[in-house]
C-alpha cells in the first residue's frame, strides 16, 4: 500500500482566478486579458502558448507582481517568506542583465535585495554559477558574453534566490537556433535530475515545438481579447524527440487550434479585432504577401497547403506565419480553413501576373476589403484639394484602439496604399494625397 | 613529503614580500604621492577660507607670480566645492522630479529655464544673503562665490540626470522590481550607473561653463566695499583694472595649467571609468583611455584601502519597510483631485511671483523701459543669430574635413574641448586694445567675443557627426562619384545635421550668457560698450540697480526661451524624425 500525502498532492503553488486586464484610460478600450484562470501545481512545467498580443506575457508579469490586474486575483501558496519577491523569480526574453555589473554581481542582485550577508551571497552565487555552467565567467561583464551565456546568467540570477516558481518570458527567442536548443536541453536535464531549487516552471513561448518539447501542460491563448482557448496535457516521456510521430501529431493539433476561427467573429475577417475602419491591422510587407502567394501557387502546393508545412518550409514561427495568412484572407487572396490555407482565384491570378497587373489587382482588393483604405480614398476623392492630414485618421482610430495599435494599423494602410498606388502619404507633412509622383 | 622545488618553498624574504598581494608597487608610489599632495592642498585651502574678513584686508590680492599657485588652488577648490553641491542638488532634485509627478510639474520647466538663462545677474542678491549668514567671516563671501559657480553648473547636470531616470531600460526596471530592490539599492545598482555617462559629460561641460563665472564671482562688490577673494578670478580682475598685460598672461597660463591638470587627473580617468556604464550589450571598438586611470588600476595598495568602504556599502542592511514591486492602490478620483489642486497651487504661486516681480520693477521702471529692454534684446538676438551663422559657415566644413580623417579627429577633439573650457573673458583686454587702436565700432567688433568660447561646441559636434558617418554611405558616394555641392547636400549635411543642431543649440545658449560679459569690456580706463541686452544687464549690475537687473534678466529669459521653442526644438524634432542614421 502506498502512502499518499494528501497535502502535498493537492498543493497548488499559484492560483490565478478571473484575471482581466484592460488597456487604456477609458476602460473599454482594449481587453488584453479576459477572465483567465490558471492553477500551477508542484513538479510541472506549464507553457503559455499564443501569438503576440494574446496577453500571455501580461499574465506572466501579473503573476510576477509587476502588473496589477484590472480584475481578478493571483494567489501564491506555500511560498517561503510569503511574498512574491521570494516566491517567484523571472527570466527575461532580453536577459535584462545590468551591463555595469559582473556575472557574479548580476547573480547576487536578488540576494542583495533580500539582505543576505555578503559571504553567504558569494557562496550561493558561485554555486548557482557552477550549476548553470558559467564557471570561469564570474568576473566577466555581460557585454563580453554571447547571447546563450547571457541567458545562463539570467537563469542563475533567478535560481539563486531559490524561488518556488521559475517564470520564464520567451527565454530562448532572442537566441539563435543552435544555442537555444543547447540551453533548452541543459535546462531540461537540470529539471529532470531535480538539481534546481525550484518546484515548478511557468514559461511563455510562441514556439509550438518548444512548448511540446518542454512542457507537461500547455495553455493555448487566443488574442483579442487574450484568453485561454485550450489546455493540452503532454504525456510524452522525456527526453522527447521532434521526429516522433506522436510529437508531430501534437504540434499539428496545436497549430489547428491556434488558427481556429473564433465562432463569434464574421467568417472572413480572420483574427483582426474590430469591424469596419476600426479594424486593427498587422503591418505585413507587400513583398511578404507576394512571396507567400507565389509559394502557395507554385508546386508542390498548387494553391493550397497545410499551415504547419508552410511554416516549416518558410522557416517561420506560427505567430509570424498566421498574421500573413490572415492578411491574405482579409483581402480575399486566400482562405483559411482549419490547418489548410487555399489561394482564391484572385490570389492565383496575382501570383501569375506581372508587376502592373499585380498592383491593379492589389489596389482593387485593398479598396474593397480593407475598410480603412476605402475610407481614406473616399475622403481624398471628396476633397477638392485631394489632400487630408493623417492626424485625422489617427484620431479616428484612437477612438477604438490604443495608440500603438492605431500607429501600426495606419502604417499598414500607408504601405499597402503606396504599393497599390491607391494614395500617397508624405511623411514630412503627415498628409495623405492622391497625387502620384509621375 | 615535499615535492616542490627548493626555490619555491623558500624564496628570499624580498621576493616573498613582493609576492604578497597587497605589497605596494611603483604605481602605488606615484598614486600615493599625487593623492597626498591633493590632500595637503585641500587642507591648506580650507584653512584659508575660515579666516576672518579682516585678514583679507591685511593681506589683499597682489599681482605677485609667486602667489599664483596658491590662488589657482583656491579657485580650483571653489569650483570643485560648487561641483559637489551641484551633484547633491542633481541627485535630490532630479530624483524627486522623476519620481513624483507633482514635483516634476514644477522642477522640469524651472530647470529648462534656468539652464538657458543667465543667473550671473543675481550675484549681488546672493552675496548679501551669504554674508549675513556668516557675519565678518571670509566664509560668507566664499559661500557666495561658490554659489555663483554652482548656478553655472547645476542645471544641465540635473536635467541630464532627470532624462536618464525617465529613459531607464524597461527590462532592467522590471528585473529590479521583480527581485525586490529597495529604492536605495535601486539607486545605486540601476539608476546612478545608467545615468553616469551622460552625467559625466554634462559635468565636464559644467566645469567649462563655470570658468566664466569664476572671474565674475571672486571679486565681488557689496554696496560700497569690494571684496576680492584670493584666486585667479580676482588676480585677473585686478590685472585688467591696472592694465597689466604681463599679469593677464600669467593668469591665462595658470588657467591653462589648471585645466590640463584636472582634465588629466580627474576627468579623463572618470570618462575612462564611466565607459563601463554605457548601456550597450556589445563591447565598443574605441574605448576612452587615460594614463592616470590605468595607473590607478595598476596599483595594489589602493584597492586594498578602498575595498572595506565598498564592502561596507554593499553589505548595508536593506532599509526598513517593505519593498513593493508595485505602488499601493489609491483611489483614482482622489489622485486626480489632488493633482488638480496641486496645479492650481503652483499656478497661483507662479502668478503671485510674476505679480511681485512686476510690482518691484514697476516702482522705478516704466513700460518705456521694458520696451527699451526688448529693443536691446533684439540687437543681441541679431548678434547671436549672425554669429552662429558665421561660426557655422567656418566650422562645419572644417569639422567635416577633420571628422572624415580619424587620425586628425583624435588629435583635434581634446584641443577643441580644451578651448571650450577656456574662459574667453581673459582675452577681452586684447580685443579692447585692438579696437581702440584701430578705431573699430564696438557695436560690431565686441560681438565676436560672445561666441569666442562657445563656437567650439559647433566644431566638436560636427567632428563627432562626420566621424559617425557610416562607411557604406561614404563608399556609395564615391562609387557614384557624388561630388562638390551634391556631396554636401546629400551626404555630409544630412549626416551631421543632428549633431550640428546639438552643437549650435549649446553655442547659442552660451552666447546669450556671454553677452553679459562681452557687450561691455574694460581695459584700464577704457570702457567699450555695444548696445544690447547684455550691456543693459551688466551696467545695471554695476550700478546696483536691482529692478533694472531683474527686468533685463526677465527679458533675456523670454528671448532665450522663445528662440529655443521656435528654432532649436523644431530643428531637433526634424533631425530626430528624418535624419537619424540607424
Amino acid at each position: 500500500m502506498t502512502v499518499i500525502e494528501p497535502v502535498a498532492a493537492q498543493t497548488t503553488l499559484v492560483e490565478v482566478r478571473g484575471v482581466k486586464h484592460v488597456y487604456g484610460k477609458g476602460g473599454s478600450n482594449l481587453l488584453v486579458l479576459d477572465n483567465v484562470d490558471l492553477t500551477l501545481r508542484p513538479n510541472e512545467i506549464v507553457g503559455l502558448l499564443g501569438r503576440s498580443g494574446s496577453g500571455k506575457s501580461t499574465l506572466l508579469r501579473t503573476i510576477a507582481g509587476l502588473i496589477r490586474p484590472t480584475e481578478g486575483t493571483v494567489v501564491l501558496h506555500d511560498m517561503p517568506g510569503g511574498d512574491t519577491a521570494h516566491g517567484v523569480a523571472m527570466v527575461f526574453q532580453s536577459f535584462a542583465l545590468f551591463p555595469w555589473l559582473t556575472v557574479q554581481q548580476n547573480v547576487e542582485l536578488g540576494l542583495e535585495a533580500q539582505g543576505v550577508p555578503a559571504d553567504e551571497r558569494r557562496k550561493r552565487a558561485l554555486a548557482a554559477i557552477d550549476l548553470i555552467g558559467l564557471d570561469g565567467f564570474e568576473n566577466a561583464y555581460p557585454k563580453e558574453l554571447s547571447g546563450g551565456m547571457r541567458q545562463r546568467v539570467g537563469l542563475a540570477r533567478a535560481l539563486v534566490v531559490q524561488p518556488s516558481v521559475l517564470l520564464m518570458d520567451e527565454p530562448f527567442s532572442a537566441l539563435d537556433v543552435l544555442t537555444a536548443e543547447t540551453l533548452r536541453t541543459d535546462l531540461l536535464d537540470l529539471w529532470c535530475e531535480g538539481r534546481m531549487p525550484i518546484r515548478s516552471i511557468l514559461m511563455v513561448t510562441h514556439n509550438i515545438e518548444e512548448a511540446v518539447l518542454m512542457c507537461d501542460r500547455i495553455l493555448v491563448f487566443a488574442s483579442n481579447p487574450g484568453r485561454v482557448i485550450a489546455e493540452i496535457k503532454v504525456d510524452l516521456p522525456q527526453p522527447r524527440k521532434r521526429l516522433d510521430p506522436a510529437f508531430r501529431a501534437l504540434v499539428d493539433d496545436i497549430y489547428a487550434r491556434m488558427t481556429a476561427r473564433p465562432a463569434a467573429q464574421p467568417a472572413r475577417d480572420g483574427n483582426f479585432p474590430g469591424m469596419g475602419i476600426s479594424m486593427a491591422l498587422t503591418h505585413i510587407s507587400t513583398n511578404t504577401l507576394a512571396g507567400m502567394m507565389e509559394a502557395l501557387a507554385a508546386s508542390p502546393h498548387d494553391g493550397k497547403a497545410e499551415l504547419p508545412t508552410l511554416a516549416n518550409e518558410a522557416q517561420l514561427e506560427a505567430d509570424e506565419l498566421l498574421p500573413i495568412a490572415e492578411t491574405l484572407q482579409l483581402m480575399r487572396f486566400a482562405e483559411i480553413d482549419g490547418r489548410m490555407i487555399r489561394l482564391t482565384a484572385a490570389g492565383k491570378r496575382y501570383a501569375l501576373a506581372d508587376v502592373d497587373e499585380r498592383k491593379q489587382l492589389f489596389a482593387q482588393h485593398l479598396l474593397t476589403y480593407v475598410p480603412l483604405a476605402a475610407h481614406i480614398r473616399r475622403v481624398l476623392d471628396d476633397r477638392t484639394s485631394h489632400q487630408a492630414p493623417a492626424r485625422r485618421f489617427r484620431d479616428e482610430l484612437e477612438d477604438f484602439m490604443s495608440e500603438e495599435y492605431a500607429e501600426e494599423t495606419l502604417d499598414s494602410v500607408v504601405s499597402w496604399g503606396r504599393y497599390a498606388e491607391a494614395f500617397a502619404y508624405h511623411e514630412d507633412t503627415d498628409q495623405f494625397s492622391l497625387e502620384n509622383p509621375a | 613529503m615535499d615535492l616542490l622545488p627548493a626555490e619555491r618553498t623558500s624564496p628570499s624574504l624580498l621576493i616573498r614580500y613582493a609576492r604578497l598581494r597587497f605589497a605596494p608597487n611603483r604605481a602605488d608610489v606615484v598614486a600615493a604621492l599625487l593623492l597626498a599632495g591633493a590632500a595637503v592642498l585641500v587642507a591648506h585651502g580650507a584653512e584659508q577660507m575660515g579666516e576672518p574678513l579682516s585678514a583679507l584686508r591685511i593681506a589683499p590680492v597682489t599681482l605677485d607670480p609667486a602667489r599664483l599657485p596658491q590662488y589657482a588652488i583656491l579657485t580650483t577648490l571653489r569650483m570643485f566645492a560648487a561641483l559637489a553641491a551641484s551633484l547633491v542638488f542633481t541627485f535630490v532634485v532630479a530624483t524627486l522630479a522623476a519620481k513624483s509627478k507633482k514635483a516634476e510639474l514644477v522642477i522640469v520647466p524651472a530647470l529648462d529655464i534656468l539652464q538657458s538663462v543667465p543667473v550671473l545677474g543675481f550675484l549681488t542678491f546672493t552675496v548679501t544673503f551669504f554674508m549675513g549668514l556668516f557675519p565678518g567671516k571670509e566664509l560668507g563671501v566664499e559661500c557666495a562665490a561658490i554659489f555663483a559657480i554652482f548656478t553655472a553648473q547645476a542645471w544641465n547636470m540635473a536635467f541630464s540626470f532627470y532624462q536618464s531616470l525617465r529613459t531607464l531600460p524597461g527590462d532592467l526596471d522590471e528585473a529590479a522590481r521583480q527581485f525586490g530592490l529597495s529604492p536605495w539599492r535601486r539607486f545605486w545598482r540601476l539608476e546612478l550607473p545608467f545615468a553616469t555617462p551622460a552625467l559625466v559629460w554634462n559635468t565636464m561641460m559644467s566645469m567649462s561653463g563655470a570658468w566664466f563665472f569664476v572671474v565674475a564671482s571672486e571679486a565681488i562688490t557689496v554696496g560700497k566695499t569690494t571684496v576680492a577673494l584670493p584666486g585667479i578670478g580676482s588676480w585677473l580682475a585686478m590685472a585688467i583694472d591696472k592694465g597689466d598685460v604681463k599679469a593677464v598672461a600669467w593668469a591665462v597660463l595658470t588657467m591653462g595649467v589648471v585645466i590640463v591638470i584636472y582634465d588629466q587627473l580627474i576627468f579623463r580617468p572618470i570618462v575612462a571609468w564611466a565607459d563601463k556604464f554605457r548601456f550597450e550589450q556589445t563591447a565598443s571598438q574605441d574605448q576612452p583611455k587615460s594614463w592616470f586611470y590605468d595607473l590607478l588600476r595598476r596599483t595594489r595598495l589602493l584597492p586594498r584601502l578602498f575595498r572595506p568602504i565598498g564592502k561596507a556599502l554593499s553589505s548595508l542592511p536593506p532599509l526598513p519597510g517593505k519593498t513593493l514591486a508595485l505602488p499601493p492602490i489609491r483611489d483614482q478620483r482622489v489622485v486626480r483631485g489632488l493633482d488638480g489642486l496641486w496645479v492650481v497651487v503652483v499656478l497661483a504661486l507662479a502668478a503671485w511671483g510674476g505679480w511681485s516681480v512686476y510690482r518691484y520693477v514697476s516702482v522705478s521702471l516704466t513700460l518705456h523701459d521694458a520696451l527699451a529692454a526688448f529693443g536691446l534684446g533684439a540687437l543681441t538676438l541679431v548678434r547671436v543669430v549672425v554669429l552662429i551663422a558665421i561660426a557655422s559657415v567656418i566650422w562645419v566644413p572644417i569639422g567635416v574635413w577633420i571628422g572624415l580623417r580619424p587620425v586628425w579627429a583624435q588629435r583635434v577633439q581634446p584641443v577643441a574641448q580644451f578651448l571650450a573650457a577656456f574662459p574667453a573673458n581673459v582675452l577681452f583686454p586684447v580685443v579692447v586694445v585692438a579696437i581702440v587702436a584701430l578705431h573699430g565700432d564696438p557695436n560690431i567688433w565686441l560681438s565676436p567675443l560672445m561666441i569666442l568660447g562657445t563656437q567650439w561646441y559647433i566644431l566638436f559636434n560636427v567632428i563627432a557627426g562626420a566621424s559617425a558617418l557610416p562607411n557604406d554611405l561614404k563608399e556609395v558616394a564615391s562609387i557614384f562619384k557624388v561630388r562638390s555641392w551634391q556631396w554636401w547636400r546629400d551626404v555630409a549635411l544630412p549626416g551631421i545635421f543632428p549633431y550640428y543642431v546639438t552643437g549650435a543649440l549649446t553655442a547659442s545658449g552660451g552666447s546669450w550668457n556671454a553677452s553679459i560679459v562681452a557687450e561691455v569690456a574694460t581695459w584700464q580706463h577704457t570702457k567699450l560698450e555695444a548696445a544690447g541686452l547684455g550691456a543693459f544687464i551688466a551696467n545695471a549690475t554695476a550700478d546696483g540697480n536691482y529692478p533694472r537687473v531683474a527686468l533685463g534678466i526677465a527679458v533675456m529669459s523670454v528671448y532665450v526661451i522663445a528662440l529655443n521653442r521656435t528654432l532649436w526644438r523644431p530643428l531637433y524634432g526634424y533631425a530626430e524624425r528624418r535624419l537619424r542614421l540607424n
